[in-house]
């Protein structure tokens, strides 16, 4: 496939892994926040072909992992109107609530469908004017801008059945409360695709506050690779800046119109991280011109408070705290088939890739 | 989630795209890029065009990482950090 395979190239890997190894004068820490960058590093066996003072850490990058369980529990909840359609990304079918996932409220009957977009969402409200379709909007400024264009697209056409339950987040606050709770890294693997909407200039305050390398890095082996590479020589010449690594996707002042229809139906608010915490300005919120297709003030549902779990540690993990094979519960009581914690759910989750790919080492 | 892939238009119309990932076709919307045409190269994100990928961008990354494979087998140096990658 273009502009994947090229990437794939085993001597170009084997080039940097040589390269690495040669440059190494000492230990390092880099950690990513992307989901797919977790996936991608385990997949590929990239701490494999790493010295052993190369560290990689996987922070809070996978959306569904930092969703609350509150927010499943109101999903939930919603789904037990009988006039009410939840749409879904496949991610999502599987995290535990506080007493049941979505896929478990499908199975007693729930009207829960799986979308691959939020246009396929407004075309099943469209499809079916008698039915309120909530479609359930999770994830990072890569997602954003098409739940705001479908939004926007159901307001022009007068599409009076189809909400939103929103749960975006933005990234560059969840890297910056990492950094100021003291995390001992040397840079960040920055999120490719997040870059590509924000701008590798979003992460421009990381070398200039903080004095860390980033290189912003695309998700094939010899990208990866190359990004601990440009990461390792910026802390050797003591020169911390943004690289851009996926220059074939990412520019430094990223996708404006893209921007340009976020701002138009969100603004920034505080929001909960699932193990991290209430973050400044780490949410999105609708906009109130577009209040009408708000689930949460349409449908206000009262849940309790969950309790949280004391003995899953995705929240350590989430933080580059502990590694999965930390936690008590790890491949005994959580496995992928039976997840305790969302670390354990996605596909993108620490947990899942270590239990996937490493676990068994 | 995070998951975007490289996709071929084959087809536009309007805010749509009838794209191909390896085979597979989708329908994308196409609001948030410009002047895409059949045969052009998208990143494929939730059901939406994020960027139009960028053949020189592709080539010039391709070139170091060439350079850094034939430096690989002797003793010189390449990379980023020598003025040769890390356009930011």
């Amino acid at each position: 496939m273009k502009y994947v395979d090229e990437y794939r190239n085993e001597r170009h890997v084997a080039g940097l892994a040589e390269m690495i190894k040669r440059e190494v004068t000492r230990e390092y820490s880099f950690m990513e926040v992307c989901g797919g960058h977790t996936a991608a590093i385990h997949r590929f066996g990239i701490p494999s072909l790493l010295p052993g003072e190369v560290k990689l850490l996987s922070g809070p990058g996978c959306p569904v992992c930092v969703t609350p369980a509150r927010y499943i529990d109101t999903l939930v909840a919603l789904a037990s109107h009988m006039d009410i359609t939840i749409a879904l990304f496949g991610d999502l079918i599987r995290v535990p609530g506080t007493l049941i996932s979505p896929g478990e409220a499908k199975a007693s009957g729930a009207d829960i469908r799986i979308v691959l977009s939020a246009h396929e969402a407004l075309d099943l409200a469209r499809s079916d004017p008698q039915r309120k379709v909530v479609f359930a909007a999770i994830g990072f400024e890569t997602t954003a801008p098409g739940t705001a264009l479908t939004l926007m697209q159901a307001e022009k056409d007068l599409v009076r059945n189809f909400y939103v339950l929103n749960a975006h987040k933005v990234m560059p606050p969840a890297m910056e409360m990492i950094l100021r709770q003291g995390a001992r890294i040397d840079g960040f693997i920055c999120p490719g695709h997040v870059a590509v909407i924000t701008g590798a200039a979003a992460f421009d305050f990381i070398p200039q506050n903080y004095g860390l390398a980033c290189a912003v890095t695309g998700f094939e082996p010899a990208d990866i690779m190359l990004a601990v590479l440009m990461l390792i020589r910026q802390v050797n010449l003591g020169k911390p800046r943004v690289e851009i690594e996926y220059a074939r996707a990412v520019s430094a002042g990223g996708n404006t119109m893209a921007g340009r229809y976020m701002r138009e139906v969100f603004e920034p608010e505080d929001a909960e991280w699932r193990g991290l915490g209430i973050l400044e300005s780490g949410g999105l919120k609708i906009r109130e011109c577009y209040r009408r297709f708000d689930a949460g003030i349409v449908f206000p549902v009262d849940i309790p408070e969950p309790e949280a779990d004391i003995t899953c540690i995705c929240g350590d993990i989430l933080r580059g705290v502990s590694k999965p094979s930390d936690c008590p519960l790890f491949a005994s009581a959580c496995t992928p088939d039976h997840p305790q914690g969302a670390c354990m759910v996605s596909a993108e989750g620490s947990c899942h890739s270590f239990f996937k790919y490493c676990c068994h080492e | 989630m995070c998951l975007s892939l490289p996709a071929r238009v084959l087809k536009v119309e309007g805010d749509m795209a009838e794209v191909s990932v390896g085979g597979a076709v989708f329908r994308a919307g196409i609001q948030m890029v410009e002047d895409l045409r059949p045969g052009d190269y998208i990143l494929l994100h939730a059901g939406f065009a994020i960027a139009k990928m960028k053949e020189d961008e592709a080539l010039e990354t391709l070139r170091l990482l060439n350079e850094i494979e034939a430096s690989g087998s002797g003793t010189g140096k390449a990379g980023p950090g020598d003025d040769t990658g890390g356009r930011a």
